[in-house]
């Protein structure tokens, strides 16, 4: 069916990824058939459970899947680079530089034994020639960029000395001291409190107006995805079941997971006491993951195919897919029903 | 005579700082003049930002945490008053109220069977005269949670965030109790089984007509199980009224950012919407900002704000908003 235009230039491109991790328990199919491709200053919103792979997808674009995990399919391309064939240390000309990474707990990603100015120094003089006293300047102007006050005196301080959300502008701060071209923030808020997440994000928003990056954000807050993503892939248990616009994932989802997650979240501003529509069912065991489409066990519109064959993608439209029986389904009864017509004619 | 099942008046509760010099009277002041009452059968939703005194109420009402100050009043009984220094044994009434914990990775013990957690209540209170009167007890209390008999001999280790949970609600069943205190009972959960407890819980209530007090930080999910919200701030309230009353005309300077900061899972509502961000971060209890707690945060705070505590007043009926400046807040 239609595919995107080939011509046309991508920061990332990902096909048809495969990821396991060798545990002693067995081999963990973490990424399954993963392909999804980002524009440069695209803002992509990977959602999904703990489990669903939504981490490990972002985190093998900068190497940092190393064992037990190995890459054993598919390709990855991000800036020209093959990610495939990088050894460790041309990994680490990119990391920091083409694309950083900002962590979920900011209490334990930073290092409590060193100042937060050597931290942020580090990174500068690391992948530029600037001097001690230039780095210090740069490292200076960048906690001006991510809105602390009194900059001299934060960066002699200890990352103990400051709060939560303090920390996680630190991040930010190291994240973006070489410009990168994509920014991977993984669930940035979720350790912080909601006046304090607002902040955070209002500040990736600002600075993404500014410098022009790329971001990947990692969540399973549907509704931290709604005012920040322009594209955003629903994960699940390896693999992305939906991709699309926002406005195809909230206005118009379908695969019945979206459906479920959209439907079991209380609305705020409900004025009737409505129930809660959840979805049955317990996330699936990533060391025996069911035979078919990895959903069936928990879809109310389950049918005899799923339980036995993974679903192929349905296009809807350049970018919108699923992976869905259902929608196979669909899509196949109205083209036949178109072609009846037809001949009817 | 009231007609609420829980009252709490002025309820207190301050933590001596270890490790000050000697003698010295620094407290981390958690909760400071707590006061409400909680009729039977009502869900009254407790909000605030981490540090804000919403766990230390729940434990404190309870009193296992115990109060520095106050009067609590369950059911017409008074079980703690510092002035009056009342102070009652706590066991009987252990068997009406009850509790819920966050963690459910940390609240169940991990060398116990999921039978012998749920049937501890039961042996401490004497509910059972024999063995297969307990074990039939313990297998409705499982069943009651969407459990089966079959788990009640595996071990805590084996089960799902959300599994524990439903164990963590069967144990605090057990005593068939009145009131349950649901301290953030499903933010350590993953979003598709959130909905599934979150359901549970008001089955539950119908069914066995239970009054919680529901503790969370997640406006969204209080609105939706709550009667009434109380948001709560530095150990302080700040604003209690009937829940859409409260998410939609909320009055507070405070009340009305932390409503504005909800990310809106919709996307049309999202672009247009205009959030108040605060500046800052919360202030450490131990050392509070004088008057009222929100002043360094807060657009409107003036001299007035930093030398008086505003008054916990009923604005319109039932609604009770401590803020000096109302006219002003817009």
């Amino acid at each position: 069916m239609t595919q995107e235009n080939t011509n046309e230039k991508y920061l990332v491109d990902i096909r048809n990824e495969r990821l396991s991790f060798f545990t002693p328990a067995g081999e963990v199919k973490a990424l399954n058939d993963v392909s999804f491709k980002m524009k440069e200053g695209e803002v992509l919103g990977i959602v999904g459970e703990s489990g669903s792979g939504k981490s490990v997808t972002a985190y093998s674009l900068m190497g940092l899947t190393a064992y037990p995990g190995r890459l054993i399919g598919g390709t990855i391309d991000f800036n020209g680079h093959r990610i495939n064939d990088l050894s460790e240390s041309e990994f680490r000309e990119i990391r920091g530089n083409e694309v950083s990474i900002i962590f979920q707990d900011p209490m334990t990603s930073l290092n409590p034994v060193y100042t937060i100015g050597n931290q942020i120094e580090e990174v500068i003089r690391l992948h530029t020639d600037k001097s001690k006293d230039e780095a210090r300047e740069r490292a200076k102007e960048l906690l001006t960029l991510v809105g602390i006050n009194e900059p001299e005196k934060r960066l002699k301080q200890y990352p103990h000395e400051l709060s939560g959300g303090m920390r996680q502008r630190v991040m930010i701060a190291i994240a973006l001291a070489c410009e990168p071209k994509l920014l991977i923030a993984d669930e940035p808020t979720t350790a912080l409190d909601v006046t304090i997440q607002a902040q955070i994000l209002e500040l990736m928003m600002e600075l993404r107006e500014k410098l022009g990056m790329a971001i990947i954000m990692i969540t399973h807050d549907l509704g931290i995805v709604a005012s920040m993503c322009e594209k955003i892939a629903v994960m699940y248990a390896g693999k992305i079941v939906e991709y699309g616009t926002t406005d195809d994932i909230f206005y118009n989802p379908k695969h019945e997971y979206t459906k479920g997650l959209i439907r079991s979240i209380p609305r705020l501003d409900a004025k009737e006491h409505e129930r809660l529509v959840p979805i049955e069912g317990t996330p699936v065991d990533m060391l025996n993951p069911p035979a078919g489409c990895p959903f069936a066990p928990r879809c109310d519109n389950c049918m005899k195919i799923c339980l036995k064959e993974m679903p192929p993608v349905t296009y809807f439209d350049d970018v919108h897919y699923t992976q869905c029986w259902l929608n196979q389904k669909e899509e196949f009864d109205a083209s036949s029903k178109a072609g009846k017509e037809g001949a009817d004619e | 005579m009231s007609n609420y099942l829980l009252e709490v008046e002025h309820l207190q509760k301050h933590f001596p700082v270890r490790g000050s010099s000697f003698r010295s009277k620094l407290a981390v002041q958690a909760l400071d003049d707590l006061t409400f009452g909680i009729k039977k059968g009502e869900t009254l939703g407790m909000v605030g930002e981490s540090g804000c005194g919403k766990t230390t109420a729940g434990r404190t009402i309870l009193r296992l945490h115990e109060p520095t100050g106050g009067r609590i009043v369950y059911d017409g009984d008074i079980l703690f008053d510092k002035e009056e220094k009342i102070a009652v044994n706590m066991l009987p009434y252990r068997k009406k109220m009850q509790i819920v914990f966050q963690d459910p990775y940390a609240s169940l013990d991990p060398r116990m069977t999921v039978g012998d957690i749920v049937g501890e209540p039961i042996d401490i209170h004497n509910l059972c005269s024999s063995k297969q009167e307990r074990y039939d007890r313990i297998i409705g209390l499982l069943e009651r949670v969407g459990l089966n008999s079959e788990h009640a001999n595996r071990y805590p280790h084996e089960f799902s965030g959300g599994q524990r949970q439903r164990v963590g609600i069967a144990r605090a069943l057990a005593v068939d109790p009145e009131f349950i205190v649901c301290d953030e009972p499903i933010s350590a959960l993953d979003v598709s089984i959130q909905a599934q407890v979150i359901n549970m819980f008001e089955d539950l209530q119908n069914q066995m007509n239970l009054t919680y007090l529901f503790i969370a930080h997640d406006l969204s999910v209080v609105k939706h199980i709550s009667d009434r919200i109380v948001v709560m701030y530095l150990g302080r309230m700040v604003e209690l009224a009937e829940s859409y009353e409260l998410t939609m005309h909320s009055m507070h300077p405070y009340t009305r950012s932390l409503v504005s900061a909800i990310p809106i899972a919709d996307p049309v509502e999202a672009r247009k919407s205009n959030r108040i961000i605060l500046e800052g971060d919360v202030p450490s209890p131990i050392n509070p900002p004088s008057g009222c707690r929100f002043r360094t945060r807060c657009p409107y705070a003036d001299e007035q704000c930093a030398a008086e505590v505003p008054e916990f007043r009923e604005v319109t009926s039932g609604h009770y908003v401590a803020c000096h400046h109302l006219d002003r807040v817009k």
